[in-house]
């Protein structure tokens, strides 16, 4: 009896827990609106099979308990009722993949109007490249990183002259303005990670990796590290600023170009 | 399914088997110690396994503090806190899980459930606890070396794990792969033996289909084990390289702290396939051989034949084979080519049918039972409850676009330790309270027993299911400390304390259940061979705790499955499977 009562209250505490706990997800600010939609397919499924099996556990303790002279049926098995459940569990997983590779594809298919921006992470401080008048990010390799170029971008590739840099500042982004974030790591595995946009991926020294999404909420939002990356991974912070495109335009104009920022330096060489 | 046994085995006779081939000890030492009794050396990785199990609770505890109370105990700082993550993991998923699981149940069991006198390969079983041993004392060694253990996390993922800006560069690292690979050349003598022996060494009229459901599920493990641990055995000879003799296997150009590094070329990311290519059948190393346990607990101490034998079988069958196939579900937002997510999402939600099949017929083998709620019972039970709960969570992060936001997420936490922490660690108590009266001739302590689950079971629930939330949140795992998050509200600060308190309680219990099983050696209740009126050969001995091969001079004869419960007709409510048939009178 109180082996069934226990199992009965933990589906219930369960239940009020995930209605009433004040622990829920922050409100979105992108257009992955569709992937919280798959979060909560897969809760209402899960949820209902998780409460199903434990009540039906919770029954058969309270029904079958040992008493004085009863004795237990004898069934080997029953293909018919064993293919019935194989079949409706199939049901209830396709109902869950499928809408999970829609929304897949849709988050690996970067439309063709995103602009691009660089974030760059090193342990343990995030930067950030935005292409300049040409469009385009010029060509980097950690080769070239040296303290006038921290982030390693070819000094003879004419598209990375006017790359703006934005290095211990927020990066901004333009409300509404799809945009494909490109992931370059100097030294080991980071993830950039914002919660309230609810994409990430790791950046792997050595390649460039990449997801996209469309800010849609004006704000400041943090970043995080979300993969393990030394001893300062937990103070890997900073945060994006998501503003209006007339903002955004001024907000770019202050800041410096790759050849701005090297020109101090070429000025005290030459002197 | 008994009468199908009565005419094909009816004429087989009592094998008489002469042990000459056992090698019989001659002193204390080569009993107890150098042994090569495989009753001997499960009882030795037993122990070996649970000790370096309290180191890792241990770790558990000072981290949970860290995280409930940030900062209350000084000597935590952000390195000693990576360095107790790192070996909590690899000491709970290797050394501790795995070793008991393969190494403890299964040269317990084996023999015995099959009616076979020993492992086939009794000498080199000795030598697989022997390497095992070392492969803990070097891992207890890098608590000792200059700068400490590793604390790169238990994936080691490079580069960082071996560069100077994570804790224990020095020898750490270096200790941790070198235990490493001591462990799967033990396990390697071990497994072989294991599988051998199961398709060897079986007695008479045990056919592969009547094996229990435990030796089904260590089998399927230990097969899925010999395939997988080498690709860790590879990924930790070339770290091992890249760290000491400057290779760049895994090691691109890197600049760290403004240096450049003598390396170039390198793929992280083929470390992560090989890790995972190991990583993820390690979760069914872990669960097989759990799911094994729970199916003859429950059908045990329902006195009910399991429900649909074969289709558990071909499920364990099948959960192995596709195993294999979902590596890379770990590594959906590890920066791979975005179509691998469309294959390994479904072949890792396909995994989900089998495995729901065992929890149905898990369920479906209570319906119409006769019950008994022993503590084997109340852990069996539990461990279906946590198990549902994980393995449902694993279709969040198995479904490739749900997992974006959840991964590397506390939620992340929350899953793996609901679905192969507490549910194997489950399976592994109810075993140790069902099969300890064979192993010592004892039972433990009823009452001890209670608490301890209780405490055990609400405890562990309280701790992780909580704790999902705060990943829905969107706090990451492996921080040191959280800090100020703009996200997150200041009464997730008291629901990591609570949790921390919950963790105490939990860890405190452990002690309860060490005290029973010492308790009760000396003062435990007398079993009797056979005291829960089981089917299975192992309860069936002639001595209890049975004698150096086993079964006296003859061996038994299997004439039925492991499940004749309750037989319509019969006088007692179980048929050992070595009774032999009535014979027909027509």
């Amino acid at each position: 009896m109180r082996t069934a009562v226990a199992l009965a209250l933990i589906v219930l505490g369960s239940v009020v827990f995930h209605l009433l706990s004040p622990w829920w997800w922050t409100p979105i600010a992108s257009n992955w609106a569709y992937i919280d939609d798959t979060i909560l397919i897969t809760f209402w499924i899960t949820g209902v099979v998780f409460a199903a099996v434990v009540l039906f556990m919770a029954y058969c303790v309270f029904r079958f308990r040992h008493r004085e002279g009863s004795r237990a049926a004898y069934q080997p098995e029953s293909t018919r009722l064993e293919w019935w459940l194989s079949i409706g569990t199939g049901i209830g997983v396709a109902a869950m993949l499928a809408p999970g590779l829609v929304v897949w594809h849709q988050f690996v298919t970067v439309p063709d109007d995103a602009v691009t921006v660089e974030v760059v992470g090193q342990q343990w401080q995030w930067s950030y490249r935005l292409p300049g008048a040409d469009g385009r990010l010029g060509a980097s390799h950690v080769a070239y990183v040296s303290p006038d170029n921290p982030l390693g971008i070819d000094p003879k590739d004419p598209h990375g002259q006017d790359d703006v840099i934005v290095q211990g500042e927020p990066l901004h982004l333009e409300l509404g303005k799809p945009v494909k974030i490109l992931l370059r790591s100097l030294d080991v595995v980071h993830d950039f990670y914002v919660p309230e946009f609810r994409a990430k991926m790791d950046m792997i020294p050595g390649t460039v990796t990449y997801y996209w999404f469309t800010p849609t909420r004006v704000g400041t939002f943090e970043v995080l590290c979300a993969e393990l990356c030394g001893t300062g991974h937990s103070h890997m912070r900073g945060s994006v600023v998501v503003e209006l495109e007339s903002e955004h335009r001024t907000w770019l104009l202050q800041q410096k170009s790759f050849a701005q920022l090297r020109a101090p330096v070429r000025a005290d060489a030459g002197n | 399914m008994t009468d199908d046994t009565s005419n094909v085995i009816q004429s087989l006779s009592v094998a008489e088997v002469a042990d000459v081939e056992l090698y019989h000890p001659k002193s204390w030492i080569t009993k107890y110690v150098f042994s090569q009794d495989a009753k001997i050396i499960a009882i030795q990785y037993s122990i070996t396994a649970l000790s370096i199990g309290l180191v890792a609770l241990v770790m558990s505890w000072l981290m949970r503090l860290q995280l409930g109370f940030p900062g209350l105990l000084s000597f935590i700082d952000a390195d000693s806190y990576y360095q107790f993550m790192t070996m909590h993991g690899m000491i709970m998923v290797i050394y501790l899980l795995t070793a008991l699981f393969l190494g403890g149940f299964g040269n317990y069991l084996i023999p015995l459930m099959l009616g076979a006198r020993d492992m086939v390969f009794p000498y080199v079983n000795m030598l697989s606890y022997w390497v095992y041993l070392l492969a803990v004392l070097v891992l207890v060694a890098s608590f000792f070396v200059p700068g400490g253990p590793t604390g790169a996390g238990w994936t080691l993922y490079p580069p960082q794990a071996i560069l100077a800006t994570t804790p224990g560069k020095q020898w750490g690292i270096i200790v941790m792969l070198v235990s490493l690979m001591l462990f799967i050349v033990g396990f390697t003598m071990g497994g072989l033996n294991y599988v051998v022996t199961v398709l060897q060494g079986r007695t008479r009229g045990m056919t592969l289909l009547r094996m229990p459901l435990t030796v089904w599920g260590i089998f399927t493990a230990t097969v899925l084990a010999l395939l997988a641990f080498p690709a860790l055995f590879v990924g930790s000879v070339m770290m091992l390289l890249d760290r000491v003799i400057g290779t760049s296997f895994f090691m691109p150009a890197i600049v760290s702290m403004g240096e450049q590094l003598p390396y170039g070329g390198g793929s992280p990311i083929l470390f992560q396939h090989l890790f995972w290519f190991f990583g993820h059948p390690e979760v069914y190393i872990v669960a097989l051989p759990a799911f094994g346990i729970i199916s003859d607990l429950i059908s045990t101490h329902a006195r009910k034949n399991i429900f649909g034998y074969r289709m558990m079988v071909w499920a364990l069958v099948a959960i192995g084979a596709l195993s294999f196939l979902v590596w890379a579900h770990h590594m959906y937002v590890s920066g791979m080519h975005p179509a691998f997510g469309y294959f390994f999402a479904t072949t890792t939600l396909i995994i989900a049918i089998p495995t729901a099949i065992k929890v149905y017929n898990w369920v479906l083998t209570l319906w119409r039972g006769d019950i008994h709620l022993t503590v084997p019972m109340l852990y069996a039970l539990a461990f279906i409850v946590t198990f549902v709960n994980g393995g449902l969570t694993g279709l969040f992060l198995g479904n490739v676009v749900v997992d974006v936001p959840l991964s590397d997420t506390m939620f992340v936490v929350a899953h793996f330790h609901m679905v192969m922490g507490i549910a194997p660690i489950f399976a592994i108590f109810g075993g140790i309270y069902h099969w300890y009266p064979k192993v010592t001739g004892r039972l433990l302590s009823d009452t001890l027993g209670k608490l301890h689950f209780w405490v055990t079971f609400l405890g562990a629930y309280a701790i992780f299911f909580p704790l999902h939330y705060v990943g829905l949140m969107g706090v990451p795992r492996r921080y040191y400390e959280m800090g100020e998050m703009a996200f997150v509200p200041p009464s997730t600060a008291t629901l990591n304390a609570f949790i921390t308190v919950v963790a105490l309680i939990v860890g405190a219990a452990q002690l309860v259940f060490v005290f029973n099983l010492v308790r009760s050696l000396r003062r435990g209740r007398p079993a009797g061979g056979n005291p829960w009126g089981a089917t299975t050969l192992e309860w069936q001995t002639p001595q209890t705790p049975p004698g150096h091969g086993n079964w006296g001079k003859t061996l038994p004869v299997a004439y039925r499955w492991a499940y004749d419960y309750s037989v319509p007709g019969a006088a007692q409510d179980f048929l050992p499977q070595n009774q032999p048939p009535v014979p027909r009178t027509a």
